[in-house]
């Protein structure tokens, strides 16, 4: 059923941050207030616009982490080091402050409970913040839709939402969740600890013959990678979508 | 060959592209006049560090879809697409 195509095209508009959420000691969720905010699915993404004193703008695109079902906007932000914009979102961000975005924007890297599966997400670093909010859509929607994530982060402590997917892991019909850690090990680690590569999917995701809607997103290199790996494992490249963040993510 | 880490995909310049359409844009498909290919936008390569936008081929590296802005003017040309087509698709 094709959802109401026809809309405005796309102006800026103010939210307030209501709630800042430190995920991991560089990355931090932020939690907007948007009047009237259309509503968004799950996979979509802001542009968000900062402004200097003296007229300078810079312009970045974050992925929404909140679910559609949840009434406040919730973009997850990596601070990364020389980055203008993400350094202020993660370090001079305060509470009541007000941020130009607009949006939601996209189409193409959107899951929707009613879209069925298997599902597989696979994420790199902050990659996991699209998916994210289809795990999040997920679960609100009471959806039992078989789904595993390959979460790929450097260290157990810079696992994003790390209790968020225990406690889903945890619950009926939730999603499986598989973690690898590619620079460190907490002691006693028993899980991968290696960048995600063909022989690792070939032994956690879905086979191929069971046609999984599958949805990649971090880093370029990571992305590129996976997808590579996958359609050689079978799967149709064109079930394979992908979200790419560029070199340094976020 | 433009640094493979700057390569992004259409995802990444939809708020660009809502400037001007109103339709939601990374779903749309772009067909390719260099290899003949059909994809949706948002599976496209997309350069945003020149100065303006690039959307290449993903499989060909065609440039299908190019926007550079000069003060309030945008300007969008398809060097070496042949159509794009929005709304859902296989729904008629």
């Amino acid at each position: 059923m094709a959802r109401a195509a026809v809309r405005g095209r796309l102006n800026w508009t103010l939210g307030e941050v209501v709630e800042l959420i430190d995920e991991t000691p560089r990355v931090r969720s932020i939690v907007l207030d948007v009047p009237d905010w259309p509503g968004h699915r799950a996979g979509q993404h802001v542009d968000l616009r900062l402004t200097a004193e003296d007229g300078y703008q810079a312009q970045r695109s974050y992925s929404i982490a909140s679910s559609p079902e949840d009434a406040r906007l919730t973009i997850t932000v990596e601070g990364l080091p020389d980055g203008e914009v993400s350094e202020y979102l993660v370090g001079e961000l305060r509470r009541g402050d007000k941020l130009e975005l607009r949006g939601p924007i996209g189409g193409f890297f959107v899951w929707e409970a009613v879209s069925g599966g298997p599902l597989l997400l696979v994420s790199g670093g902050s990659g996991i913040v699209p998916l994210m909010s289809m795990l999040r859509h997920r679960e609100a929607a009471d959806a039992t839709i078989p789904t595993k994530l390959v979460s790929s982060s450097r260290s157990w402590d810079e696992v994003i939402y790390r209790d968020e997917l225990e406690r889903l892991a945890a619950a009926a019909n939730g999603p499986e969740v598989i973690h690898t850690l590619t620079r460190s090990q907490p002691p006693g680690w028993t899980g991968y600890a290696r960048r995600v590569d063909g022989a690792m999917l070939a032994e956690v995701a879905w086979a191929a013959s069971s046609m999984p809607m599958t949805f990649v997103c971090g880093p370029t290199s990571f992305v590129e990678s996976v997808a590579a790996a996958l359609v050689l494992l079978g799967y149709p490249a064109t079930s394979v979508k992908t979200e790419r963040f560029g070199p340094t993510g976020g | 060959m433009e640094g493979e880490e700057l390569r992004l995909d259409g995802n990444a310049i939809a708020g660009t592209l809502g400037e001007v359409f109103v339709e939601e844009m990374t779903s749309a498909r772009i067909a390719c006049e260099g290899c003949g290919s059909v994809e949706s936008v948002g599976a496209e390569h997309a350069y945003v560090q020149a100065p303006g936008i690039v959307l290449r081929c993903t499989h060909c590296d065609s440039a299908l879809l190019v926007m550079t802005r000069t003060g309030s003017r945008m300007r969008i040309w398809f060097p070496r697409s042949r159509w794009l087509e929005t709304g859902e698709p296989g729904n008629d």
